[in-house]
């Protein structure tokens, strides 16, 4: 069922779960291609910041960066989004029906236990 | 470790959503997919007991799940361990999944909390160290039957 190396996948989640990596990436999808500096322009920490969150974007395969004459151009790397994306989903398409299955039978048993009981005070006292 | 969470409000009383996710009529009608009947569902829901479904799919296999139960506290709080098997051989021995249920009494139901993760190797290890405490409790439980028995 899975195919994916996990630590892969772990180093993936690990960094897009920081808002601020989130933001870089979502600008990349926006933009395409990124200057360092224009990435780092609309936010409020420093650049020695922006720097290392570019750093566990890259060591995550998230993102490519080219060095061109004294710019750096930030690129978004998809294929590992999508790998992230597709065990997310492979999860969801299981469990998602699964649990519609589970609500659909505990509801029905709740409405029948509910029955019972009204049944059971309706009773005259024998 | 990669996990995925689901939470779905259920309009059933706590004892009842728990005894569809801890007894084998209730796991065997809702873990196998849409117009399958499971072919052999065991569910022994105590710590260190096993979980086992078997279904065939559409294109005419069997998938078989298996697990062990890690934590059980009926009616609010379900831990197991989850792997796929494929005839008879455990695959992916060293991606063990780990299956969280979390129940919360809500206003007419239950809140279900549902907590998928995939165990890289240093976690699997540690699982695989309760999976042994496990293992004793069963020895343990053979053990006394024996004992009873003479």
């Amino acid at each position: 069922m899975l195919n994916y190396p996990p630590r892969e996948l772990d180093r993936t989640f690990a960094a897009l779960g920081d808002p601020t990596r989130r933001e870089i990436l979502a600008r990349l999808e926006r933009e395409e291609t990124l200057t360092i500096s224009a990435l780092a322009a609309p936010f409020a920490i420093k650049l020695p910041a922006v720097m290392k969150h570019l750093d566990v974007l890259s060591a995550a395969g998230l993102i490519t960066r080219s060095k061109h004459g004294r710019t750096v151009d930030v690129r978004l790397a998809p294929d590992r989004l999508r790998d992230a994306a597709d065990w997310l989903a492979r999860y969801e398409r299981f469990w998602s029906p699964a649990l519609d299955r589970l609500a659909a039978m505990a509801e029905a048993k709740e409405a029948a236990a509910k029955e019972a009981e009204k049944r059971q005070s309706e009773a005259p006292d024998v | 470790m990669t996990s995925i969470t689901l939470v779905r409000r259920i309009a059933a009383r706590p004892t009842i959503v728990f005894e569809a996710l801890t007894t084998a009529e209730g796991v065997a009608a809702w873990w196998a997919p849409e117009d399958v009947q499971a072919i052999m569902t065991e569910v022994d829901a105590r710590v260190g007991g096993a979980f086992r479904i078997r279904f065939p799919t559409l294109d005419g296999e069997e998938h078989e799940a298996c697990g062990e139960y890690l934590e059980v506290v009926p009616p609010l709080r379900l831990a197991m361990t989850w792997r796929w098997v494929f005839g008879g051989v455990v695959v992916e021995r060293d991606n063990v999944s780990r299956i969280e249920f979390d129940l919360r009494p809500i206003d007419g139901g239950v809140e279900l909390t549902v907590t998928h993760t995939d165990l890289t190797d240093e976690a699997s290890a540690s699982i695989h160290g309760e999976g042994w405490v496990g293992s004793l409790g069963r020895l343990t439980r053979l053990v006394e039957k024996a004992t009873e028995q003479r």
